[in-house]
């Protein structure tokens, strides 16, 4: 794995003066974590929060936009300290940053969507430990220009969400019958019996499990 | 004997690997070789047997409100459980730095085998996790350090295993879209449903929360029949 971050770094690290704002070189940054190097499915990166929130789209669809806010604003922090930060400490100090960033989510969630915020427990909190946030910051921010890196964040962000939210998706809907909360198969008067494997966390690891099947064959990528 | 049972709830049936899913990516990461799982399993036992008490000390005496009135009456008000994810990071962080010093000087040995997986742990989701569990759930200290312990202790025996099984599964023909990370995730798929089996096993304690398996004063005994069908299929969201 550490040997796949070098070797992405090396790629990016490449720097022309005075580009577009969204050169094709950029596009790549923004484009490429969405498929071909989803940080979940390829890099197997941040899977912690990943399984444990899905089992219903709205705390999943809070998780990945509290998730996507954390590695945007954490990208750029880093990204503009960069020249700063002695390496021996680096950790810590991105530690320290991603935590208060973490901790400002925290009091948001707390303050305006409050029973999320409790079924989400101690996962906002796990934003801290998640490894997508620390691989972009150690294999991208710590190298590269401010701009670069929001779009670095932002491409890593969503690649996490569109797994996230087919997960819950599929979770949801075939665990509870639901999207949303709203009962789909009653409404369309078809009488499908719940699975409860798919609301337990079994359910979770198997899903992801084909997700990655089916999205490993299209893109052609095979591990070893 | 309510901690035995603390003890057997948090190695099988609330196991950090496949009821919370934490400390995930070093668990597909590190599972290859049953060795290597072998040694970063023991390391996380230690971190986590240490830094779950201290954390807890940590919160009771400057973390929650009115923590801080052993220092003066002034400051009985205060409440600084906002910083909670900052200090309990930090301290995680810092204890980690510190077993690798002590197992460097003591155990140059264990140091080399360890290696990179060391300051690993830090970010490892089961140790920060373990700590915000311990909080939420009012533990007190002994709870905390058999806790700590004993979710180490699961999530030690989910590696090995699972590493057991990575290591046959280099003999057998799985598809290419599947190779590594799709068959580990349905294999520790099916190995949670192996570990769900323990959940109808009822243990004695009184405080239950919201995930606790209904229970009474009896340890380590196999749901009645009657009662079954409360206590049986359990679900956690």
């Amino acid at each position: 794995m550490s040997a796949q971050i070098a070797e992405t770094q090396e790629i990016k690290v490449a720097k022309k003066p005075a580009e577009a704002l969204l050169s094709k070189r950029r596009r790549k940054l923004l484009v490429d974590p969405l498929n071909d190097d989803n940080p979940i499915t390829i890099q197997v990166l941040g899977i912690c929060s990943a399984l444990a929130v899905t089992s219903q789209m709205l705390p999943t669809t809070t998780m990945a936009i509290a998730v996507i806010v954390v590695v945007v604003m954490s990208n750029l922090i880093i990204s503009l300290m960069r020249n700063i930060i002695p390496s021996r400490i680096r950790i810590i100090v991105q530690l320290a940053i991603v935590a208060s960033l973490v901790i400002l989510v925290d009091q948001v969630l707390k303050a305006y969507a409050y029973d999320i915020s409790r079924q989400l427990s101690v996962f906002v909190g796990l934003i801290i430990t998640n490894c997508i946030i620390m691989g972009r910051l150690e294999a991208f921010a710590m190298g590269n220009k401010p701009y670069d890196s929001i779009l670095d964040g932002l491409g890593s962000g969503f690649g996490y969400a569109w797994i996230i939210l087919t997960v819950a998706f599929f979770r949801e809907l075939l665990g509870s019958g639901a999207v949303y909360g709203m009962k789909v198969f009653e409404a369309i008067g078809l009488d499908f019996p719940n699975n409860g494997l798919m609301v337990t966390p079994v359910g979770a690891f198997l899903i992801l499990g084909i997700i990655i099947w089916v999205q490993r064959t299209k893109t052609g990528y095979v591990e070893k | 004997m309510e901690l035995i049972s603390l003890g057997v709830r948090s190695i099988f049936i609330e196991n950090m690997v496949f009821a919370y899913f934490l400390g995930m990516c070093s668990y597909l990461a590190v599972s290859k070789k049953v060795s290597t799982a072998f040694g970063l399993g023991l390391a996380v036992i230690f971190v986590l047997t240490i830094t779950v008490p201290v954390n807890w000390l940590l919160q009771e005496y400057v973390l929650s409100e009115g923590a801080l009135s052993w220092l003066s009456a002034d400051l009985a008000t205060v409440d600084l459980s906002f910083l909670q994810f900052i200090m309990f990071i930090a301290i995680i962080a810092a204890m980690v730095q510190l077993v690798e010093m002590v197992i460097e000087k003591f155990s140059p040995a264990l140091y080399g085998s360890l290696g990179i997986f060391l300051p690993l742990i830090a970010v490892n989701c089961a140790i920060l996790g373990s700590s915000l569990f311990m909080v939420q759930r009012d533990y007190t200290l002994t709870e905390a350090a058999v806790f700590g312990f004993t979710s180490g202790i699961g999530w030690f025996i989910a590696i090995i295993a699972l590493a057991a099984i990575r290591e046959r599964l280099m003999y057998s023909n799985v598809p290419d879209g599947l190779k590594g990370l799709g068959i580990t995730m349905i294999i520790t798929g099916l190995m949670g449903l192996g570990f769900m089996s323990f959940m109808g096993i009822k243990l004695g304690n009184e405080n239950e929360d919201e995930t606790a398996i209904p229970g009474t004063e009896n340890t380590t005994e196999i749901v009645a029949p009657q009662e079954s069908a409360s206590a049986g299929i359990h679900y956690i969201d």
